[in-house]
């Protein structure tokens, strides 16, 4: 069964479409996705979207083989979708392990990650666990933010620009914990803007161009021309599947 | 400076407390040029926009219009000056009518009375394709429309110099092949543009020249298919290693 399947997807804020028939799947549990484009291209808004928190105005969202297009945000966290939102957006007054127990409350099963599996995933916050989430670095703010969504133990993880304002080291880490996380079985969708980065550590890529897809296939398939002329829009055709 | 530059950017330099957003950026732009500016998230393209027409203060370096330094010049001088610019989110005076937004830009940006503030504003909306909606209350307008109008708006202040902030976003194409001709028309009178945009397939129908900022500096101006094709570019935009 597919895992993740997006199918025709059109997401409007206001009178400003986003998202034009947007579709891509992810076939099978520990595999990762890709998703790339420049400024603007609704990469955000379709993580938010397939996460529940921002509405398709048609298209569907099916999800182990369930319809959730209509389901709310903290349905689709019990079913097993966490989303690690661009920006972090941690509850900064909270400490770290406050913020973790944020998403473990979030589901009403005993979790497969519990605090210490964590701790061991990220030892470079278990350190801090009783310090406010705000006097951390940048790159420990990303730890507790993926710590986070893994307390809800999902099956799929979509993480967002994850490594944006980090140290390269820092991010290497971070990169390093996510494939140890495919490897566990976690399924991952990836938007960064470090198109290498992403291609190293995903199986599939797709190129959001002007909120609709330009390029999508196995990373393994496209080029390198490809991928430039997805991305900076020099040519324009439908959903380009080059697998 | 020579007298064929119709804008001129001397060693500009700003920074917002300890982050350096502008380094140093030169550039200069001939009279009836389409210059495009263009460069991946932060590389400080809003802050050059900033600081041409005066909303920013530059920390070092100096902004000239058509030979003359305007660097210590309030916003309002330098619009009378013939500086015109949209903003990224169209804000207009939702209560007025269409035509009233346009007059209220011809009467305070380009100080213009009477029959002859009316002419400016009738003839703005023409060009921007408004005529038609002029007596339409401008709160109720669709996207594309109050795209055109925050166009028009810049155009009613008669400016030599039109400053562009990512006007081509979330159109469909025919409405881009919209926009596209009335850049056209609005260069064709006369009117220098330097226009900041990420939907490259746009911008390079209209574009001659493309300068291409990341981290704070200019690193490609050269014709649109050389900066495209630049491994900087590339690089800024798609990261380091890209593929």
């Amino acid at each position: 069964m597919t895992l993740l399947e997006v199918a025709g997807l059109n997401v409007f804020y206001g009178d400003f479409q986003a998202l034009f028939d947007v579709s891509l799947s992810v076939p099978r549990a520990g595999s990762a996705l890709a998703l790339v484009g420049a400024n603007g291209a609704g990469k955000t808004t379709l993580l938010r979207t397939i996460a529940g928190a921002n509405r398709a105005a048609s298209g569907s969202v099916t999800f182990s083989g369930t319809d959730i297009t209509t389901a709310p945000p903290y349905r689709r966290i019990t079913a097993g979708i966490a989303l690690v939102p661009e920006g972090r957006k941690l509850f900064g007054s909270l400490t770290v392990e406050e913020n973790i127990l944020v998403g473990s409350s979030a589901v009403s099963r005993p979790g497969e990650w519990p605090l210490e599996r964590i701790y061991e995933v990220f030892p470079m916050i278990a350190a801090r666990r009783k310090q406010r989430a705000s006097v951390l670095s940048g790159g420990e703010q990303q730890a507790v933010a993926i710590a986070r969504a893994l307390a809800a133990a999902p099956s799929l993880l979509l993480l967002d620009e994850i490594s944006l304002g980090l140290a390269p080291r820092v991010v290497g880490e971070l990169y390093q914990t996510l494939a140890g996380l495919r490897a566990a079985g976690t399924t991952l969708v990836i938007v960064e803007q470090d198109l290498a980065r992403a291609m190293a550590a995903c199986d599939d890529l797709v190129c959001l161009l002007e909120g609709r897809v330009a390029l999508a296939g196995p990373v393994s398939s496209v080029t390198r021309e490809q991928v430039v002329a997805a991305y900076f829009g020099q040519v324009r055709a439908g959903p380009d599947d080059v697998g | 400076m020579t007298a064929l530059e119709a804008l001129r950017v001397d060693g500009v330099a700003k920074s917002y407390g300890s982050l350096a957003v502008l380094r140093s950026v030169s550039l200069a732009v001939a009279p009836g040029e389409v210059v495009g500016v263009v460069g991946p998230n932060g590389a400080g393209k809003t802050t050059l926009l900033d600081l041409l027409t005066g909303t920013g203060r530059c920390d070092a370096g100096r902004v000239l219009l058509s030979g003359r330094d305007v660097s210590r010049l309030p916003p309002p001088a330098r619009a009378r000056l013939g500086l015109g610019r949209t903003f990224q989110v169209p804000r207009p005076l939702g209560d007025l009518t269409v035509f009233e937004n346009a007059l209220v830009a011809a009467v305070r940006g380009a100080g213009l009375r009477g029959r002859h503030a009316y002419g400016a504003a009738f003839a703005a909306l023409s060009y921007a394709g408004m005529a038609g909606l002029a007596n339409t209350r401008a709160g109720g307008l669709r996207l594309l429309d109050r795209k055109r109008l925050e166009l028009a708006r810049a155009l009613a202040q008669r400016p030599r110099v039109l400053l562009l902030d990512e006007i081509a976003g979330g159109l469909t194409d025919p409405e881009s092949e919209a926009l596209i001709a009335t850049i056209r028309a609005v260069n064709e009178i006369g009117t220098t543009i330097v226009w900041v945009e990420h939907v490259m397939r746009v911008l390079t129908a209209v574009a001659t020249r493309l300068i291409c900022l990341a981290d704070g500096r200019v690193i490609a101006d050269d014709a649109p298919a050389a900066v495209l094709a630049s491994e900087d570019v590339r690089a800024a935009f798609l990261g380091g290693g890209v593929l």
